[in-house]
Protein backbone atom coordinates (compact mmCIF):
# COMPACT_ATOMS: atom_id res chain seq x y z
CA UNK A 1 0.00 0.00 0.00
CA UNK A 2 1.09 3.38 -0.29
CA UNK A 3 1.09 6.01 2.06
CA UNK A 4 -1.68 7.51 1.17
CA UNK A 5 -3.86 4.65 0.83
CA UNK A 6 -2.64 3.61 4.24
CA UNK A 7 -3.36 7.46 5.31
CA UNK A 8 -7.20 7.13 3.78
CA UNK A 9 -7.46 4.00 5.64
CA UNK A 10 -6.39 5.10 9.18
CA UNK A 11 -8.66 8.17 9.02
CA UNK A 12 -11.68 5.98 7.72
CA UNK A 13 -10.69 3.43 10.98
CA UNK A 14 -10.03 6.43 13.41
CA UNK A 15 -13.65 7.99 11.70
CA UNK A 16 -15.29 4.85 13.20
CA UNK A 17 -13.89 4.56 16.78
CA UNK A 18 -13.64 8.61 17.36
CA UNK A 19 -16.66 10.01 15.10
CA UNK A 20 -16.39 13.14 16.41
CA UNK A 21 -13.13 13.84 15.93
CA UNK A 22 -11.10 15.19 12.46
CA UNK A 23 -8.26 12.91 11.99
CA UNK A 24 -7.58 15.06 9.41
CA UNK A 25 -6.54 17.97 11.84
CA UNK A 26 -3.96 15.74 13.34
CA UNK A 27 -0.09 17.05 13.38
CA UNK A 28 1.42 13.91 12.09
CA UNK A 29 3.94 13.45 15.25
CA UNK A 30 0.96 13.97 17.59
CA UNK A 31 -0.06 10.65 20.15
CA UNK A 32 -3.01 9.47 18.80
CA UNK A 33 -4.53 8.09 22.11
CA UNK A 34 -3.88 11.29 23.50
CA UNK A 35 -5.49 13.46 20.68
CA UNK A 36 -8.22 11.29 20.38
CA UNK A 37 -9.04 10.31 23.50
CA UNK A 38 -8.32 6.78 22.58
CA UNK A 39 -8.65 3.95 25.58
CA UNK A 40 -6.50 0.57 25.66
CA UNK A 41 -9.71 -1.06 24.20
CA UNK A 42 -10.13 1.49 21.30
CA UNK A 43 -6.49 1.41 20.64
CA UNK A 44 -7.38 -2.54 20.36
CA UNK A 45 -10.21 -2.37 17.94
CA UNK A 46 -7.98 -0.05 15.94
CA UNK A 47 -4.65 -2.18 15.61
CA UNK A 48 -7.27 -5.22 14.58
CA UNK A 49 -8.91 -2.94 11.94
CA UNK A 50 -5.93 -2.58 10.86
CA UNK A 51 -4.96 -6.03 10.80
CA UNK A 52 -7.69 -7.22 9.16
CA UNK A 53 -8.09 -4.09 6.56
CA UNK A 54 -4.18 -5.02 5.59
CA UNK A 55 -3.36 -8.37 6.25
CA UNK A 56 -0.16 -7.06 8.68
CA UNK A 57 -0.35 -9.62 11.53
CA UNK A 58 1.36 -6.68 14.02
CA UNK A 59 2.79 -8.10 16.90
CA UNK A 60 2.48 -6.41 19.95
CA UNK A 61 5.76 -5.02 20.52
CA UNK A 62 5.10 -3.07 17.51
CA UNK A 63 2.33 -1.26 19.18
CA UNK A 64 4.56 1.43 19.75
CA UNK A 65 5.19 2.59 16.20
CA UNK A 66 1.64 2.80 15.76
CA UNK A 67 0.76 5.64 18.38
CA UNK A 68 1.39 8.65 15.61
CA UNK A 69 0.05 9.01 12.24
CA UNK A 70 3.40 9.04 10.69
CA UNK A 71 4.58 6.55 12.73
CA UNK A 72 1.27 3.85 11.60
CA UNK A 73 1.62 5.71 7.99
CA UNK A 74 5.38 4.78 7.61
CA UNK A 75 4.94 1.29 9.28
CA UNK A 76 1.94 -0.24 7.67
CA UNK A 77 3.55 1.23 4.10
CA UNK A 78 6.89 -1.10 5.07
CA UNK A 79 4.76 -3.62 6.24
CA UNK A 80 2.28 -4.50 3.83
CA UNK A 81 4.66 -4.35 1.04
CA UNK A 82 3.73 -7.64 -1.08
CA UNK A 83 0.65 -8.14 0.78
CA UNK A 84 -2.11 -9.17 -1.40
CA UNK A 85 -4.50 -6.40 -1.40
CA UNK A 86 -7.64 -6.48 0.24
CA UNK B 1 -41.19 -1.48 32.41
CA UNK B 2 -37.87 -2.90 34.14
CA UNK B 3 -36.05 -0.46 36.53
CA UNK B 4 -32.98 -0.33 34.63
CA UNK B 5 -30.18 1.25 37.79
CA UNK B 6 -31.19 2.58 41.26
CA UNK B 7 -32.83 6.13 39.76
CA UNK B 8 -34.86 5.13 37.09
CA UNK B 9 -38.64 6.18 37.27
CA UNK B 10 -40.13 5.78 33.59
CA UNK B 11 -39.13 4.81 30.36
CA UNK B 12 -40.38 5.81 27.01
CA UNK B 13 -41.04 2.71 24.83
CA UNK B 14 -39.63 3.64 21.02
CA UNK B 15 -39.77 0.36 19.21
CA UNK B 16 -41.89 -2.41 19.57
CA UNK B 17 -40.24 -5.89 18.16
CA UNK B 18 -42.83 -8.70 18.68
CA UNK B 19 -46.75 -7.93 17.81
CA UNK B 20 -49.64 -9.68 19.86
CA UNK B 21 -49.50 -13.78 18.04
CA UNK B 22 -46.07 -13.92 18.51
CA UNK B 23 -44.10 -16.50 20.23
CA UNK B 24 -41.35 -15.43 22.76
CA UNK B 25 -38.90 -17.03 24.67
CA UNK B 26 -36.92 -16.20 27.89
CA UNK B 27 -33.77 -13.85 26.56
CA UNK B 28 -35.83 -12.38 23.52
CA UNK B 29 -35.61 -8.87 22.80
CA UNK B 30 -39.19 -7.58 22.94
CA UNK B 31 -38.79 -3.78 22.52
CA UNK B 32 -36.03 -0.94 22.83
CA UNK B 33 -36.87 1.89 25.35
CA UNK B 34 -35.68 5.03 25.85
CA UNK B 35 -34.18 5.93 28.88
CA UNK B 36 -31.51 7.91 30.47
CA UNK B 37 -28.69 5.59 29.74
CA UNK B 38 -29.93 6.29 25.96
CA UNK B 39 -31.76 3.33 23.88
CA UNK B 40 -31.74 0.23 25.57
CA UNK B 41 -33.29 -3.48 24.40
CA UNK B 42 -35.85 -4.76 26.79
CA UNK B 43 -35.46 -8.60 27.27
CA UNK B 44 -38.38 -11.34 28.17
CA UNK B 45 -37.69 -13.85 31.51
CA UNK B 46 -40.94 -16.03 30.55
CA UNK B 47 -42.20 -18.44 27.06
CA UNK B 48 -45.58 -17.49 26.17
CA UNK B 49 -47.47 -15.96 23.31
CA UNK B 50 -47.72 -11.93 23.21
CA UNK B 51 -51.55 -11.34 23.81
CA UNK B 52 -51.87 -7.95 24.59
CA UNK B 53 -49.39 -5.04 23.30
CA UNK B 54 -50.37 -2.14 26.46
CA UNK B 55 -47.58 0.29 25.96
CA UNK B 56 -47.62 1.62 22.46
CA UNK B 57 -45.05 3.18 21.02
CA UNK B 58 -43.78 6.35 22.43
CA UNK B 59 -45.67 6.00 25.12
CA UNK B 60 -43.80 7.38 28.61
CA UNK B 61 -44.27 3.92 31.16
CA UNK B 62 -43.03 4.47 34.81
CA UNK B 63 -40.81 1.57 36.19
CA UNK B 64 -42.74 -1.81 37.45
CA UNK B 65 -45.86 -0.81 35.02
CA UNK B 66 -47.13 -3.22 32.71
CA UNK B 67 -45.90 -2.94 28.99
CA UNK B 68 -47.59 -5.83 27.36
CA UNK B 69 -49.28 -9.19 28.46
CA UNK B 70 -48.15 -12.65 27.99
CA UNK B 71 -50.52 -15.92 27.66
CA UNK B 72 -50.45 -19.21 26.45
CA UNK B 73 -52.18 -18.42 22.80
CA UNK B 74 -55.30 -18.63 23.52
CA UNK B 75 -56.71 -15.25 24.44
CA UNK B 76 -54.29 -13.21 21.73
CA UNK B 77 -56.30 -9.88 20.79
CA UNK B 78 -57.06 -9.85 17.29
CA UNK B 79 -54.46 -7.45 16.13
CA UNK B 80 -57.03 -5.34 14.10
CA UNK B 81 -54.48 -3.09 12.48
CA UNK B 82 -50.59 -3.81 12.23
CA UNK B 83 -48.34 -2.81 15.08
CA UNK B 84 -47.50 0.69 14.90
CA UNK B 85 -44.95 1.76 12.92
CA UNK B 86 -41.69 2.49 14.68
CA UNK B 87 -41.76 6.40 15.08
CA UNK B 88 -39.26 7.80 16.68
CA UNK B 89 -40.05 11.02 18.96
CA UNK B 90 -38.71 14.00 17.01
CA UNK B 91 -35.83 14.52 19.03
CA UNK B 92 -33.31 17.29 19.58
CA UNK B 93 -29.86 17.54 18.95
CA UNK B 94 -28.32 17.95 22.65
CA UNK B 95 -26.93 21.34 23.83
CA UNK B 96 -23.48 21.56 22.80
CA UNK B 97 -21.86 20.86 25.73
CA UNK B 98 -19.79 23.56 25.79
CA UNK B 99 -22.78 25.47 26.71
CA UNK B 100 -23.68 22.56 29.05
CA UNK B 101 -20.33 22.54 31.07
CA UNK B 102 -20.42 26.82 31.19
CA UNK B 103 -21.09 27.13 34.95
CA UNK B 104 -23.69 29.48 35.80
CA UNK B 105 -21.92 33.15 36.21
CA UNK B 106 -22.27 35.06 39.16
CA UNK B 107 -25.03 37.76 39.00
CA UNK B 108 -23.93 41.61 38.61
CA UNK B 109 -25.56 43.65 41.06
CA UNK B 110 -28.98 44.48 40.85
CA UNK B 111 -29.31 41.85 37.96
CA UNK B 112 -32.56 39.87 38.50
CA UNK B 113 -33.44 36.07 37.66
CA UNK B 114 -36.51 34.65 39.32
CA UNK B 115 -35.99 31.48 41.34
CA UNK B 116 -37.25 29.26 39.11
CA UNK B 117 -35.94 31.18 36.23
CA UNK B 118 -32.39 29.94 38.08
CA UNK B 119 -32.73 26.41 39.14
CA UNK B 120 -33.82 25.81 34.97
CA UNK B 121 -31.10 27.64 33.67
CA UNK B 122 -28.67 25.75 36.22
CA UNK B 123 -30.12 22.12 34.69
CA UNK B 124 -29.93 23.46 31.14
CA UNK B 125 -26.17 24.64 31.71
CA UNK B 126 -27.75 28.00 30.92
CA UNK B 127 -26.33 31.70 31.94
CA UNK B 128 -29.29 33.49 32.89
CA UNK B 129 -27.56 36.60 33.35
CA UNK B 130 -26.90 36.72 29.89
CA UNK B 131 -30.72 36.49 28.62
CA UNK B 132 -32.76 39.84 28.40
CA UNK B 133 -35.52 39.45 31.17
CA UNK B 134 -38.99 39.75 30.19
CA UNK B 135 -40.39 39.81 33.49
CA UNK B 136 -42.33 42.47 35.07
CA UNK B 137 -39.40 44.73 36.59
CA UNK B 138 -36.77 43.25 34.44
CA UNK B 139 -36.05 40.06 35.71
CA UNK B 140 -35.29 36.93 33.59
CA UNK B 141 -38.03 34.32 33.93
CA UNK B 142 -38.89 30.67 33.54
CA UNK B 143 -39.56 31.24 30.03
CA UNK B 144 -36.65 33.33 28.90
CA UNK B 145 -34.86 29.93 29.81
CA UNK B 146 -36.96 28.10 28.05
CA UNK B 147 -36.90 30.25 25.11
CA UNK B 148 -32.97 30.47 25.37
CA UNK B 149 -32.95 26.82 26.11
CA UNK B 150 -34.96 25.75 22.56
CA UNK B 151 -32.87 28.41 20.63
CA UNK B 152 -29.61 26.64 21.23
CA UNK B 153 -31.32 23.71 20.41
CA UNK B 154 -31.94 25.04 17.43
CA UNK B 155 -28.62 25.80 16.60
CA UNK B 156 -27.23 22.99 17.53
CA UNK B 157 -29.46 20.94 14.74
CA UNK B 158 -27.70 22.95 12.26
CA UNK B 159 -25.69 20.34 10.46
CA UNK B 160 -22.18 21.17 11.09
CA UNK B 161 -23.12 19.55 15.71
CA UNK B 162 -23.76 17.08 13.74
CA UNK B 163 -21.37 14.63 16.36
CA UNK B 164 -23.06 11.10 15.95
CA UNK B 165 -24.29 10.11 19.45
CA UNK B 166 -25.89 6.96 20.09
CA UNK B 167 -29.91 6.56 19.25
CA UNK B 168 -31.40 8.15 22.11
CA UNK B 169 -28.81 8.77 23.97
CA UNK B 170 -29.28 12.49 25.51
CA UNK B 171 -25.87 13.21 27.68
CA UNK B 172 -27.51 16.14 30.26
CA UNK B 173 -30.00 12.97 30.70
CA UNK B 174 -27.84 11.04 31.76
CA UNK B 175 -25.42 13.39 33.62
CA UNK B 176 -28.53 13.76 36.12
CA UNK B 177 -29.10 9.88 36.03
CA UNK B 178 -25.10 9.73 37.73
CA UNK B 179 -25.80 12.43 39.30
CA UNK B 180 -28.81 11.31 41.36
CA UNK B 181 -26.92 7.55 41.89
CA UNK B 182 -24.40 9.46 43.07
CA UNK B 183 -25.87 11.47 45.26
CA UNK B 184 -27.78 8.71 47.15
CA UNK B 185 -24.70 6.59 47.28
CA UNK B 186 -22.68 9.48 49.26
CA UNK B 187 -26.15 10.07 51.30
CA UNK B 188 -27.02 6.97 52.07
CA UNK B 189 -23.82 4.42 51.76
CA UNK B 190 -21.26 4.92 54.80
CA UNK B 191 -18.43 3.96 52.27
CA UNK B 192 -15.27 2.46 53.86
CA UNK B 193 -11.74 2.42 51.77
CA UNK B 194 -8.87 0.43 51.16
CA UNK B 195 -6.13 0.39 48.70
CA UNK B 196 -3.48 -1.83 47.80
CA UNK B 197 -0.59 -2.16 45.53
CA UNK B 198 0.06 -5.49 43.39
CA UNK B 199 2.71 -6.56 41.13
CA UNK B 200 1.97 -7.89 37.86
CA UNK B 201 5.29 -8.65 36.85
CA UNK B 202 4.32 -12.34 36.00
CA UNK B 203 1.22 -11.76 34.83
CA UNK B 204 2.17 -9.13 32.28
CA UNK B 205 5.00 -11.15 31.16
CA UNK B 206 2.54 -14.16 30.72
CA UNK B 207 0.37 -12.08 28.87
CA UNK B 208 3.06 -11.07 26.43
CA UNK B 209 3.78 -14.52 25.87
CA UNK B 210 0.08 -15.99 25.03
CA UNK B 211 -0.44 -12.77 22.88
CA UNK B 212 2.54 -13.09 20.97
CA UNK B 213 1.03 -16.83 20.24
CA UNK B 214 -2.26 -14.95 18.94
CA UNK B 215 -3.56 -13.81 15.98
CA UNK B 216 -4.01 -9.75 16.53
CA UNK B 217 -8.16 -9.89 17.09
CA UNK B 218 -7.57 -12.53 19.84
CA UNK B 219 -5.08 -11.09 21.95
CA UNK B 220 -5.98 -9.57 25.10
CA UNK B 221 -5.46 -6.13 27.02
CA UNK B 222 -4.43 -6.74 30.93
CA UNK B 223 -7.68 -5.54 32.17
CA UNK B 224 -9.06 -8.99 31.06
CA UNK B 225 -7.29 -10.54 33.77
CA UNK B 226 -7.81 -7.38 36.48
CA UNK B 227 -11.42 -8.29 35.87
CA UNK B 228 -10.84 -11.83 35.99
CA UNK B 229 -8.82 -12.04 38.93
CA UNK B 230 -11.54 -9.97 41.06
CA UNK B 231 -14.55 -12.33 39.96
CA UNK B 232 -12.59 -14.92 41.45
CA UNK B 233 -11.36 -12.95 44.37
CA UNK B 234 -15.27 -12.08 45.36
CA UNK B 235 -16.02 -16.55 45.45
CA UNK B 236 -14.11 -16.45 48.62
CA UNK B 237 -14.93 -13.54 49.76
CA UNK B 238 -19.40 -13.44 48.95
CA UNK B 239 -19.94 -10.92 51.47
CA UNK B 240 -19.00 -8.46 48.94
CA UNK B 241 -20.80 -9.29 46.27
CA UNK B 242 -24.49 -8.50 46.29
CA UNK B 243 -26.83 -5.75 47.14
CA UNK B 244 -28.67 -3.98 50.05
CA UNK B 245 -32.00 -2.93 50.67
CA UNK B 246 -34.46 -2.25 53.60
CA UNK B 247 -31.68 -2.76 55.83
CA UNK B 248 -30.21 -6.44 54.54
CA UNK B 249 -27.57 -7.63 52.47
CA UNK B 250 -28.74 -10.32 49.72
CA UNK B 251 -25.88 -12.07 48.14
CA UNK B 252 -25.78 -12.21 44.43
CA UNK B 253 -27.02 -15.31 42.45
CA UNK B 254 -23.95 -15.02 40.85
CA UNK B 255 -20.45 -13.40 40.25
CA UNK B 256 -22.18 -10.60 37.78
CA UNK B 257 -19.36 -7.74 37.52
CA UNK B 258 -20.70 -4.75 36.37
CA UNK B 259 -18.08 -3.42 33.98
CA UNK B 260 -17.89 1.02 34.14
CA UNK B 261 -17.44 2.13 30.77
CA UNK B 262 -16.61 5.33 29.86
CA UNK B 263 -18.76 6.94 26.53
CA UNK B 264 -16.87 9.14 24.42
CA UNK B 265 -17.95 13.04 24.78
CA UNK B 266 -18.84 11.86 28.61
CA UNK B 267 -20.87 9.58 30.71
CA UNK B 268 -20.45 6.49 31.97
CA UNK B 269 -22.21 3.27 32.18
CA UNK B 270 -21.75 -0.16 33.94
CA UNK B 271 -23.75 -3.31 31.83
CA UNK B 272 -22.87 -6.54 33.75
CA UNK B 273 -20.70 -9.23 32.73
CA UNK B 274 -23.07 -12.71 34.16
CA UNK B 275 -20.81 -15.32 35.78
CA UNK B 276 -17.63 -13.69 35.02
CA UNK B 277 -15.91 -15.91 37.38
CA UNK B 278 -16.63 -18.44 35.36
CA UNK B 279 -16.05 -16.93 32.32
CA UNK B 280 -12.82 -18.41 30.76
CA UNK B 281 -10.03 -15.10 29.64
CA UNK B 282 -10.80 -15.21 25.94
CA UNK B 283 -15.00 -15.28 25.98
CA UNK B 284 -14.55 -12.74 28.87
CA UNK B 285 -12.30 -10.59 26.67
CA UNK B 286 -14.76 -10.80 23.73
CA UNK B 287 -18.10 -9.84 26.43
CA UNK B 288 -15.77 -6.95 27.22
CA UNK B 289 -15.21 -5.35 23.63
CA UNK B 290 -18.79 -6.21 22.98
CA UNK B 291 -20.11 -4.98 25.74
CA UNK B 292 -17.34 -1.17 25.06
CA UNK B 293 -19.15 -1.59 21.61
CA UNK B 294 -22.95 -1.64 22.35
CA UNK B 295 -22.55 0.85 25.25
CA UNK B 296 -21.04 3.48 22.89
CA UNK B 297 -23.42 2.64 20.07
CA UNK B 298 -26.76 1.78 21.65
CA UNK B 299 -27.95 -1.63 22.40
CA UNK B 300 -27.60 -2.74 25.64
CA UNK B 301 -29.81 -5.02 27.39
CA UNK B 302 -32.02 -4.42 30.01
CA UNK B 303 -30.71 -7.99 32.23
CA UNK B 304 -27.31 -6.32 31.88
CA UNK B 305 -28.21 -2.57 33.22
CA UNK B 306 -30.14 -4.67 35.96
CA UNK B 307 -28.16 -7.16 37.50
CA UNK B 308 -24.89 -5.94 38.04
CA UNK B 309 -23.79 -7.68 41.98
CA UNK B 310 -20.64 -5.55 42.27
CA UNK B 311 -18.87 -2.91 40.06
CA UNK B 312 -15.05 -3.18 39.09
CA UNK B 313 -13.38 -0.23 36.85
CA UNK B 314 -10.28 0.17 35.29
CA UNK B 315 -8.92 3.62 34.72
CA UNK B 316 -7.42 2.19 31.63
CA UNK B 317 -3.62 3.17 30.40
CA UNK B 318 -3.53 7.14 30.11
CA UNK B 319 -5.57 6.96 33.67
CA UNK B 320 -4.42 7.56 36.99
CA UNK B 321 -2.31 6.25 39.59
CA UNK B 322 -5.44 5.02 41.58
CA UNK B 323 -9.01 5.24 42.03
CA UNK B 324 -11.42 6.15 45.08
CA UNK B 325 -14.35 4.72 43.63
CA UNK B 326 -18.00 5.18 44.42
CA UNK B 327 -20.52 2.37 44.89
CA UNK B 328 -23.19 2.17 42.97
CA UNK B 329 -26.67 1.38 44.82
CA UNK B 330 -27.79 -0.73 45.93
CA UNK B 331 -24.48 -2.90 45.36
CA UNK B 332 -22.26 -3.07 48.16
CA UNK B 333 -18.74 -2.99 46.75
CA UNK B 334 -16.63 -1.49 43.91
CA UNK B 335 -13.09 -2.22 42.79
CA UNK B 336 -10.66 -0.33 40.94
CA UNK B 337 -7.88 -0.40 39.70
CA UNK B 338 -5.32 2.43 38.81
CA UNK B 339 -2.92 2.50 35.50
CA UNK B 340 -0.49 0.13 35.31
CA UNK B 341 2.89 1.99 35.69
CA UNK B 342 6.35 0.84 36.20
CA UNK B 343 8.12 2.09 39.48
CA UNK B 344 10.44 1.17 41.99
CA UNK B 345 9.44 -2.46 44.04
CA UNK B 346 11.27 -4.70 46.20
CA UNK B 347 12.04 -8.06 45.39
CA UNK B 348 13.84 -10.79 46.93
CA UNK B 349 15.48 -7.78 49.16
CA UNK B 350 16.60 -5.83 46.27
CA UNK B 351 14.54 -2.73 44.98
CA UNK B 352 13.79 -3.27 41.23
CA UNK B 353 11.50 -1.75 38.66
CA UNK B 354 8.27 -3.58 38.59
CA UNK B 355 5.01 -2.78 36.38
CA UNK B 356 2.53 -2.18 39.44
CA UNK B 357 -1.57 -1.60 40.03
CA UNK B 358 -3.30 -0.12 42.92
CA UNK B 359 -6.12 -1.55 43.67
CA UNK B 360 -8.78 -0.22 45.83
CA UNK B 361 -11.95 -1.28 47.48
CA UNK B 362 -14.87 0.81 48.37
CA UNK B 363 -17.08 -0.61 50.28
CA UNK B 364 -20.44 -0.50 52.19
CA UNK B 365 -19.66 -0.68 55.83
CA UNK B 366 -23.89 -1.45 56.91
CA UNK B 367 -23.03 -4.62 55.45
CA UNK B 368 -19.00 -5.13 55.91
CA UNK B 369 -15.76 -4.12 58.01
CA UNK B 370 -12.15 -3.61 56.58
CA UNK B 371 -10.82 -6.82 57.81
CA UNK B 372 -12.99 -8.82 55.18
CA UNK B 373 -12.17 -6.06 52.27
CA UNK B 374 -8.83 -6.38 52.89
CA UNK B 375 -9.12 -10.03 52.43
CA UNK B 376 -10.60 -9.80 48.78
CA UNK B 377 -7.73 -7.08 48.37
CA UNK B 378 -4.98 -9.83 48.78
CA UNK B 379 -7.09 -12.63 47.44
CA UNK B 380 -6.88 -10.77 43.90
CA UNK B 381 -2.92 -9.85 45.03
CA UNK B 382 -2.49 -13.80 44.82
CA UNK B 383 -4.58 -15.04 42.24
CA UNK B 384 -2.91 -12.05 39.75
CA UNK B 385 0.54 -14.03 41.03
CA UNK B 386 -0.66 -17.07 39.36
CA UNK B 387 -2.13 -15.95 35.81
CA UNK B 388 -1.94 -19.17 33.90
CA UNK B 389 -5.02 -19.77 36.39
CA UNK B 390 -7.28 -17.06 35.56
Amino acid sequence: MTENDVKSLLFEILGDIAPEANPATLAGGADLREKLDLDSMDFMNLVVALHERTGVDIPEADYGELRTLNGAIAYLARTSEGLPHR
Amino acid sequence: MPALGADMESGTVVEWLVAPGDHVKRGDVVAVVETQKGAIEVEIFIEGVVSEIVAPVGTKVPVGAVLAHIGDGADVRAAASPPPPLVLPPKLAPVPSEAVTRPVAAQPAGFKVTPAARRRASELGIDPTTLPGTGIDGSVTLADVEGAALASKVVAVAPEASAPRRPGFDLAEMRKAIAAAMARAKREIPHYYLSHTVDLGVALGWLETLNGTQPVPRRLLPAVLLLKASALALREVPQLNGTYSDGSFYPGDGIHTGWAISLRGGGLVAPAIRDADKCPLPELMAAMRDLVQRARSGGLRSSELSSPTVTVTSLGERGAESVTAIIYPPQVAIIGFGTISTRPWVVGGQVTPRSLVTVSLAADHRVTDGHIGARLLNAIERLLQEPAKL
